[in-house]
């Protein structure tokens, strides 16, 4: 992990801030100057998780780069909840692209800033890809897969909100399995989404050996903005995956979306962790272990699950995928801590 | 006009424009509960204010805060038992935060530093009798004082302190502990008058042109039991024997005591008699020791010591070196019943520890002044039936501890106050609770109780040196950061932190935090993940 938690201090690092630390231990988010780059009076849901995400991964960019920073933004929520003409909520350089090319006009912009820096420029200037799942493991994947290849100077971002959103809820290729979407109904003997199709974009990002991988939620502050620091003080193709609950398309509580972010991680569904060329480094263990039901009875797209006759069978599958998922990252910690 | 591009008709602009407040229906607010170990401490300490300040380590301001409630924290910090930590939130988690080991290093640092208090109104004029130098009336002079009365106590005794000098054990509260904070009360103008009883309280009210009198005489007289016993049995009474602790010439109990009762005062005297040289000390007690009122704490440390209880026991007769014990069994309704099997103990002494009475004496005559069951009757002032004599302690109804009776002598003083001002005192509505439903307690460190060293057996058993150790500094901060804060902000910045439309204001530290409702569309996060449950969400009006 990129950052050491300090466990004692009443909190210690589990909250925002926390008065008991040194300054240089509480997070970008703490500080009554963050940047705020995404500002209030944006149109996303009450409780948007990608909203948070944002500002959250963005912030802790701003900080790491002493503000020399440029965001190329995918059409999607993220895009249209803070931007619609003529009003942004952003305050850094931004720009919007379509919707699947992103991770190419982020390479465009980090050579054009290379040539400058060439004819003698600034060169502090660093580059930052976001979208969402839709745009990143569908209709961006081939852009994407690209900028990796060529190991370009980008951090791609990825707000996985576990579906197509911004249009109503339709399934991606990061839908779980069993989840009802718009495209994906609960009905018939295996309702929702189907099992065992999908992309695992983080894996998959690994696999180009790029020099920097990781996935982080909003529910774990200190060790998102770690990762975002970390990354931006490498040069070269970085991915980061961070998981974002969405009230609207999941049919959770407002108030649960941070909840369900630490649920996903709780449980072993969502592993945190980061990666080098290619390698597992780290891994964020699980603090208090879960089964799969508490995560997924708080969310509508799971109800048919828990119905008058409760589909044990399908949240079984389940549970052995975040068995899996902790046998594979070992995610127990030998010890409770 | 600006020229813009073909289609475009708006200049651009920031999103603050937009006002999403409007899409609200519940309101996140800020507010204070009340944390459950304030709610349950009978001195009525603000625990939670006080650890927040020794959480940081500024350990003198932290004494501050306690002593605005309480002045004997280096006393209660080793006698008072503690209902505050069996009402504390942490329990539900791992084990209650050790709040009597933190007052009582508080109250060491305190009396080690030499902290000194300071009177904080102006004089009045006004001068008050205290009856008693318990401490339900040093409390009660302590806060008259800082409110601005002269204040003068009668006390029966050579020395102050009441039951915590002539009742409580050295092993358990050391003298000079208790001295030292009796002397920061006088030190603050308070007059002592001590070998000075009270035989008639009018009387001494008239005399000394007292303005209004607070009764704290505790409880004495030692209850009897009728045995049947030969000329030369030698029975005594706890108290007596406890009292003369404080003397010059230790009670002579002989080599096999026999204690009767089942009280905290029968664990005191047998673990006095054992620390005296008594081979055995034995507690006779007539039911089991679930039902014994003495604490179990105190219980297993006497036993560790070597005091053996005899359980289902009463003594129906006492000769000059033997008893005869009956053995009792319990009904269904847990009442102890005999069962016509006898047995003898041999015993060189019988300490009687079957509760105390209140000495009325003095009250003789007094018009209006109400009694029943033995104890002296007040209002919810602590007034009694005579306007201008306040009464608390041992001798009103209540539980008979330390605390309570600290806790009544701040009352009754701020009735008093009131009372002599012509006005009246309304105490302030009390917050809504900080149940444990009210946390998020997945915020808070994993991390234990800490343990308070023990004495070791040997010094336990044959002196009089203090049996539990206090907390060092390191292990003291350790325990303060243990508190969850509940109900009350501690600045973790967490709403500020969660919520996903920048509304929530930071005003820094020590200024806490405020809502922008322009923006807040009352998604409810803050108020989720607020730690200690310092938020709460209100419907919005239509
Ligand atoms: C052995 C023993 C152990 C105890 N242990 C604990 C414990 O560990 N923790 C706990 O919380 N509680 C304990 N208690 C109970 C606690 O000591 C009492 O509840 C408490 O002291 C009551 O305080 P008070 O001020 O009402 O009366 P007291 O402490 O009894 O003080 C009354 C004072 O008034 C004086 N007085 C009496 N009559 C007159 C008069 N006519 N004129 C002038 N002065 C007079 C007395 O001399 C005495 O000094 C213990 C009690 C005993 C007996
Ligand atoms: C080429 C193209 N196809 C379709 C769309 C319509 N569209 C806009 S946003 C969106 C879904 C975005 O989903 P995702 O990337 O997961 O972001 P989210 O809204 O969930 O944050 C779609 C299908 C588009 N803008 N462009
Ligand atoms: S639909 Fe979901 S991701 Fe989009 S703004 Fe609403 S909560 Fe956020
Ligand atoms: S006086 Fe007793 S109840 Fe009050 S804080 Fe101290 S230990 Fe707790
Ligand atoms: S955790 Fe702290 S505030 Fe809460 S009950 Fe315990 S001592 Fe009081
Ligand atoms: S998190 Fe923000 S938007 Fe949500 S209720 Fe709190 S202040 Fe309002
Ligand atoms: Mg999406």
């Amino acid at each position: 992990m990129s950052y050491q938690p300090i466990k004692f201090y009443q909190t210690g690092t589990f909250t925002v801030g926390n008065r008991l630390l040194e300054p240089e231990d509480r997070s970008v988010q703490a500080n009554m100057r963050r940047t705020n780059s995404l500002n209030s009076g944006h149109r996303a849901c009450q409780g948007c998780g990608e909203a948070l995400g944002a500002r959250y991964a963005i912030d802790a960019a701003m900080s790491a780069t002493d503000n020399q920073l440029i965001a190329v933004n995918a059409t999607g929520c993220l895009e249209v909840f803070s931007t619609p003409y003529p009003e942004t909520s952003w305050q850094i350089p931004w720009i919007h692209s379509l919707f699947g090319n992103t991770a190419a006009v982020a390479t465009g912009i980090a050579a054009a800033l290379k040539i400058k820096a060439i004819k003698g420029g600034n060169d502090r200037v660093r580059v930052i890809a976001q979208g969402g799942d839709g745009g990143t493991t569908d209709i961006g994947f081939g852009c994407l897969s690209g900028m990796f290849e060529r190991n370009d100077d980008v951090l791609y971002i990825c707000y996985d909100n576990e579906g197509y959103m911004n249009t109503g809820v339709q399934r991606s290729s990061a839908t779980p399995p069993a989840a009802r979407t718009a495209t994906t109904m609960a009905v018939g003997e295996q309702p929702g989404n189907v099992f065992g199709q999908g992309k695992n974009l983080p894996l998959i990002a690994m696999a180009h050996g790029i020099p920097y991988v990781a996935t982080a939620t909003v529910a774990d502050l200190h060790d998102l903005e770690a990762k975002v620091t970390r990354a931006m003080q490498i040069h070269g193709a970085r991915y980061i995956h961070i998981f974002v609950p969405c009230p609207l398309g999941w049919g959770s509580a407002s108030n649960d979306t941070i909840r369900l972010a630490r649920l996903a991680k709780e449980t072993g569904l969502f592993p945190v962790f980061e990666a080098e060329h290619g390698e597992v480094t780290a891994v964020s263990k699980i603090r208090r272990p879960l089964p799969v039901d508490d995560y997924l009875k708080l969310q509508r797209r799971f109800a048919h699950l828990f119905g008058a006759r409760p589909r044990t069978d399908v949240i079984a599958r389940i549970q052995a995928q975040a068995d899996r998922n902790i046998r594979k990252y070992q995610l127990l910690q030998e010890a409770p801590q | 006009m600006m020229r813009k591009p073909f289609a475009i008709t708006l200049d651009p602009g920031s999103s603050l424009a937009n006002h999403t407040g409007n899409w609200r229906t519940e309101r996140p607010v800020y507010l204070d509960r009340l944390p459950p170990c304030n709610h349950a401490c009978p001195a009525g300490e603000n625990i939670q204010a006080w650890l927040f300040h020794a959480e940081s380590g500024n350990y003198e301001a932290a004494w501050r805060q306690l002593v605005e409630d309480n002045p004997l924290p280096a006393v209660m910090g080793r006698v008072c038992y503690h209902p505050c930590e069996t009402a504390c939130n942490r329990g539900q988690l791992d084990s209650a935060v050790g709040i009597n080991s933190v007052e009582r290093f508080l109250g060491d640092q305190a009396i080690r530093n030499g902290w000194k208090l300071a009177p904080s109104a102006p004089a009045t004029g006004k001068h008050v009798l205290v009856v008693g130098a318990g401490p339900s009336g040093l409390s009660a002079a302590y806060h008259l004082v800082r409110l601005g009365h002269r204040v003068t106590i009668h006390e029966a005794g050579p020395y102050a302190g009441g039951m915590m000098r002539f009742g409580i054990p050295k092993y358990r509260l050391p003298r000079e502990v208790l001295d030292a904070e009796v002397q920061r009360i006088l030190d603050l103008g308070v007059e002592l008058k001590l070998n000075t009883r009270v035989d008639k309280i009018l009387d001494s009210m008239h005399a000394g042109n007292f303005d209004a009198t607070f009764l704290a005489v505790g409880a004495h007289i030692a209850k009897r039991a009728f045995i049947p016993a030969g000329a030369s049995a030698k029975i005594l009474d706890a108290v007596q024997v406890l009292r003369s602790m404080e003397g010059e010439g230790k009670p002579m109990l002989g080599r096999r005591v026999v204690v009767y009762g089942g009280g905290n005062t029968a664990i005191d005297v047998a673990r006095t008699a054992k620390r005296l040289g008594a081979s055995e000390a034995i507690i006779v007690y007539r039911r089991t020791r679930e039902k014994m009122p003495a604490h179990d704490f105190e219980v297993e440390e006497a036993l560790q010591e070597g005091v053996m209880i005899k359980w289902l026991s009463t003594i129906k007769q006492a000769g000059e070196s033997t008893l005869t014990v009956e053995k009792m069994r319990l009904d269904e309704s847990g009442f102890p019943q005999p069962t016509g099997e006898f047995e003898t103990l041999e015993a060189d002494s019988l300490v009687l520890a079957l509760g105390q009475d209140v000495d009325l004496s003095l009250l003789e005559g007094v018009a209006g002044l109400a009694v029943a069951d033995g104890v002296v009757q007040v209002g919810a002032n602590m007034m009694t039936g005579y306007a201008g004599i306040f009464a608390g302690g041992d001798m009103v109804p209540a539980e008979r501890t330390v605390t309570v009776a600290v806790g009544h002598g701040k009352k009754a003083a701020r009735y008093i106050d009131a009372w002599l001002r012509g006005t009246d005192y309304a105490p302030l509505p009390k917050h809504e609770l900080a149940g444990f439903d009210k946390l998020n307690p997945w915020y808070y460190a994993d991390a234990p109780h800490t343990v308070q060293p023990v004495l070791d057996m040997v010094r336990r058993q044959s002196t009089f040196d203090e049996v539990q150790g206090g907390l060092d500094e390191t292990n003291a901060l350790f325990e303060a950061r243990r508190c969850l804060s509940c109900g009350n902000c501690f600045e973790c910045d967490n709403c500020y932190g969660v919520c996903p439309d920048n509304a929530v204001i930071k005003h820094g530290p020590g200024n806490r935090f405020s809502i922008n409702y322009d923006y807040c569309k009352g998604c409810g996060l803050c108020a989720a993940e607020c730690p200690c449950g310092a938020i709460r969400m209100d419907a919005e009006e239509n």
